[in-house]
């Protein structure tokens, strides 16, 4: 077997001392950075950076350490999802949904659990497809062109709609006003300057990171002030420390499929863990949701988008490794830095340095072992961070968001763009208006537009490319039967209840 | 894996010793400093950290040069900062490459060219133009033809957007074999190089104008064919791959990388600079980090650096004229 031979190499590689050391370093470092509010995977990954250098490492030692920090990364982001309704990182929005419900219900100690072993689950899932595939999915993927892109990214607005939303009209508008705000800074087909009214700390666009910041930490902030006024006692009480290992075996299946799904959505190149989370959350509701528990703290809706993110995670190493095409934006941090040490990702890789590949491919073996066992008796410390009151924790999460925010580009501006969010995001809570289709809007927006205006240009216009290739049609006939199945699910439901009442 | 221990090691010291010069940034009356106008990692914050290191090595600064990055408006949010608070400050370099330039001839950027003084360029990525290995077009003049015969039916692309200079440089090697309408020509935009030539293996674009730096591993593993190298010497690295003037097409299209300084510096301070990025250049160090970093070392200073911008942003703001992106 070859691949038994060379995963034989990669951990005579991963068990060097040096290796081993940076590996639990990584994991820990990764969980306490994708915890934090506000530091996702790309900033831990991108302040690390400088750390490798300064010690000397060797690029495959940097990769190890990074690719370790990434995988802590989606497990830690699920943590502040679960306790404080913050997305730790980008990929955990999904978490929130269900997990801050269960949370609310007493179970964080459960809701915890689940999305450990979940995570486990999808990384181990994603680990072995890389092993086995890597070299054959990613020639796969770039049969991919634009307009199946487009395709894809149609087909992930089109979930939106089953996500958490009461009114479809209130999340079409969520999800619209994060498009056009993805539009602002400079339009990168020409070049041209959009809606920066002539502010040059505008052409770069709203940094994503920045916005969910405002728009979770600080309108949580203010919801928070003013529930202060009215009525202080907040904290929520625990039933148990310990998980139900019954709720958290349970949700095997939802595991399973999120797992499937994630990797799928993280081999696709830039699609990315958040997509993969998206998606694996939206399946598994239409899936599982029978009656209606979804958005109220429904274990299945955690263990999916766990799953979902950290399969995802893995994933998107097969594409950054063996084409050189990033698979997420962390993956992308990682090339930049692979490329400054001299290493070339590309078709050449697997074959000019099998060391690097297998070393790094062993390791997330490992990692993906070590973070389990840091964060499943972690949970108990993790739960007692609930007992603190939320008037001691919330000035806590402002400051680490503000000093988070600050350290992405070192810019007071994009303070006040977080400020800004956070008034969008109070405003927009107020009425009801459910948050994630807008950031889904903002993360999306600019591929979306991006790949059907590329589309276009190969076509000299002609729209026809869009339904061109067997890939988009294929999706967008999925898509066409995902929002059937949708709608014949709703009108089910209104019937039963008219038919009850 | 003996060449990245080189480099790490050569990164670790210049790190320890910015952490160094940082603490003791208060005692220091004039500590020099190199602005990179973006976020750590790019092309910028490599030529100011390199350059930066190998300054205090050789000794050419006193002390050691703090890198500082700031980000926004691909450079302008410097240039403008720079313009107006320190356009005298003598212990300033700033970090720019043909991308600013292209800003700048597009009016992208808060002031024009002779806003600052441009000190030298110290090494540059070479632009190529590729197609698939398994592409109809053999040699420069098959595409050519092809260009000049119906623009629109070769669908090109680059990692920059329209305007761009991966797309302007095509543009040049396009008019230069005779095409007169360049809006006719389909050009697509890519985040990176890398993209585009994948796009291209999958079969779905001709042909990629971008930075041979990025791409050089599809090269060498034969799943594209460069058809000519925008350089006027065969590349170092690539001897076999024919430049485009040794096939009658005479344009280069360098991706240099080199440093600016305010306009309000004294001749003395800004000929003491040349000198010393000259004697830099000349180093084994920067000789050595440039080639591993992909760049071709090539040098241009002083005043003719100056006259070379100024006309490569002439040529820039003429092709934006002709394509529309500015008026």
């Amino acid at each position: 077997m070859e691949i038994l031979t060379s995963l034989g190499l990669g951990f005579s590689v991963a068990v060097q001392p040096l290796h081993l050391a940076l590996l639990l370093f990584g994991c820990f470092a990764g969980t306490l950075i994708g915890a934090m509010p506000g530091l996702g995977p790309v900033n831990g990954v991108a302040i690390l950076i400088p750390l490798t250098f300064a010690f000397g490492f060797d690029a495959t030692a940097s990769l190890i350490l990074l690719s370790a920090v990434y995988f802590g990364c989606m497990y830690g982001g699920r943590i502040s999802s679960i306790l404080l309704n913050i997305p730790g990182d980008e990929p955990a929005v999904m978490t929130t949904l269900d997990g801050y419900p269960m949370a609310q219900k007493g179970q964080a100690a459960n809701a915890l659990a689940i999305s450990g072993v979940a995570s486990f689950v999808g990384a181990t899932v994603a680990i072995v497809g890389l092993t086995l595939f890597a070299p054959l999915l990613a020639r796969a993927a770039i049969y991919f062109g634009p307009a199946d892109y487009f395709a894809l990214y149609v087909m992930a607005f089109a979930t939106i709609g089953g996500l958490a939303g009461v009114d479809p009209r209130k999340t079409l508008l969520s999800a619209l006003i994060g498009l056009m705000i993805a539009t602002i800074g400079l339009d990168p087909a020409t070049g041209i300057p959009r809606y920066t009214g002539g502010s040059f700390d505008l052409y770069d666009g709203i940094d994503p990171i920045v916005a969910l910041v405002g728009l979770f930490a600080i309108s949580e902030l203010m919801f928070l002030l003013e529930k202060t006024i009215k009525d202080r006692d907040t904290a929520i009480k625990l039933d148990t420390w310990i998980p139900d290992l019954k709720v958290v075996f349970g949700t095997g299946w939802a595991t399973v499929r999120g797992s499937v799904v994630g990797f799928v959505a993280g081999v696709l190149p830039g699609a990315g863990a958040s997509l993969g989370a998206v998606m694996s959350y939206s399946i598994e509701k239409q899936v599982s949701n029978k009656n209606g528990s979804f958005g109220k703290g429904d274990p299945k809706g955690v263990a999916a988008p766990e799953a979902g993110n950290n399969s995802a995670s893995a994933g998107a190493l097969i594409p950054m490794l063996s084409l050189g095409v990033p698979g997420s934006g962390t993956t992308a941090v990682m090339l930049a830095m692979l490329i400054s040490l001299n290493v070339q990702p590309g078709p050449l890789l697997f074959e000019r340095q099998p060391d690097l590949v297998w070393g790094l491919v062993a390791s997330l073996y490992m990692a993906n072992v070590m973070l389990l066992v840091l964060n499943l008796p972690l949970i108990g410390l993790f739960t007692r961070l609930m007992a603190v009151p939320t008037w001691a924790l919330m000035p806590l999460v402002v400051a680490i968001s503000f000093i988070g925010v600050y350290s992405i580009s070192n810019s007071t501006f994009d303070l006040y763009i977080m400020i800004a969010f956070g008034v969008l995001g109070y405003v927009l809570r107020k009425l009801d208006i459910t948050l994630v289709p807008l950031v889904l809007g903002l993360l999306l927006g600019a591929d979306m537009e991006n790949n059907l205006r590329r589309a276009l240009s190969i076509s000299g216009g002609d729209y026809g490319v869009l339904i061109a290739s067997w890939i988009s049609i294929a999706l967008y006939i999925a898509t066409a039967a995902f929002l059937a199945l949708s709608v014949w699910l709703a009108l089910r439901d209104k019937k039963r209840a008219a038919d009850a009442s | 894996m003996g060449v990245s221990s080189f480099i790490s090691a050569k990164l670790a010291a210049v790190t320890t010793v910015t952490m160094l010069s940082l603490s003791a940034a208060p005692h220091m009356a004039h500590a020099d400093e190199c602005i990179a106008p973006s976020n750590p990692g790019g092309g910028w914050d490599f030529t100011c950290r390199t350059i930066g290191r190998i300054l205090s090595e050789l000794d050419l600064v006193d002390g050691n040069v703090q890198i500082t990055n700031m980000p926004g408006g691909v450079g302008a949010v410097t240039y403008a900062m720079v313009d107006a608070e320190r356009s005298d400050d003598e212990g300033l370099i700033v970090a720019t490459s043909t991308v600013g330039v292209t800003q700048i001839a597009q009016g992208r950027y808060p002031s024009g060219i002779d806003t600052m003084r441009y000190l030298g360029m110290l090494g540059a990525d070479v632009g190529v133009i590729a197609v698939a290995a398994d592409s109809e077009y053999e040699t420069l003049a098959e595409l050519n033809e092809a260009m000049v015969a119906d623009a629109s039916s070769v669908v090109t692309a680059g990692s920059s957007g329209a305007g761009g200079w991966d797309h302007i440089r095509l543009l040049m090697v396009a008019r230069e074999a005779g095409l007169e309408d360049l809006t006719a020509l389909r050009w697509v935009q890519f985040d990176g190089g890398t993209d585009a030539v994948t796009q291209m293996m999958g079969g779905q674009l001709d042909v990629v104008s971008t930075d041979l730096g990025e791409i050089a591993g599809f090269v060498e593993s034969g799943d594209i064919r460069i058809l000519a190298a925008l350089s006027t010497d065969p590349i170092p690295a690539f001897p076999e791959i024919p430049t485009a003037i040794s096939q009658g097409i005479d344009v280069t299209g360098y991706n240099w990388r080199g440093l600016y300084t305010g306009g309000n510096v004294s001749d003395e301070a800004y000929n003491a600079w040349v000198e010393k990025l000259e004697t830099l250049y000349n180093s084994d160090e920067w000789q050595t980090a440039a080639v591993e970093f992909g760049l071709v070392p090539i040098w241009i200073g002083g005043a003719e650096f100056e006259a070379y911008v100024r006309e490569q942003e002439q040529v820039m703001a003429g092709i934006s004229r002709d394509i529309g992106i500015i008026e």
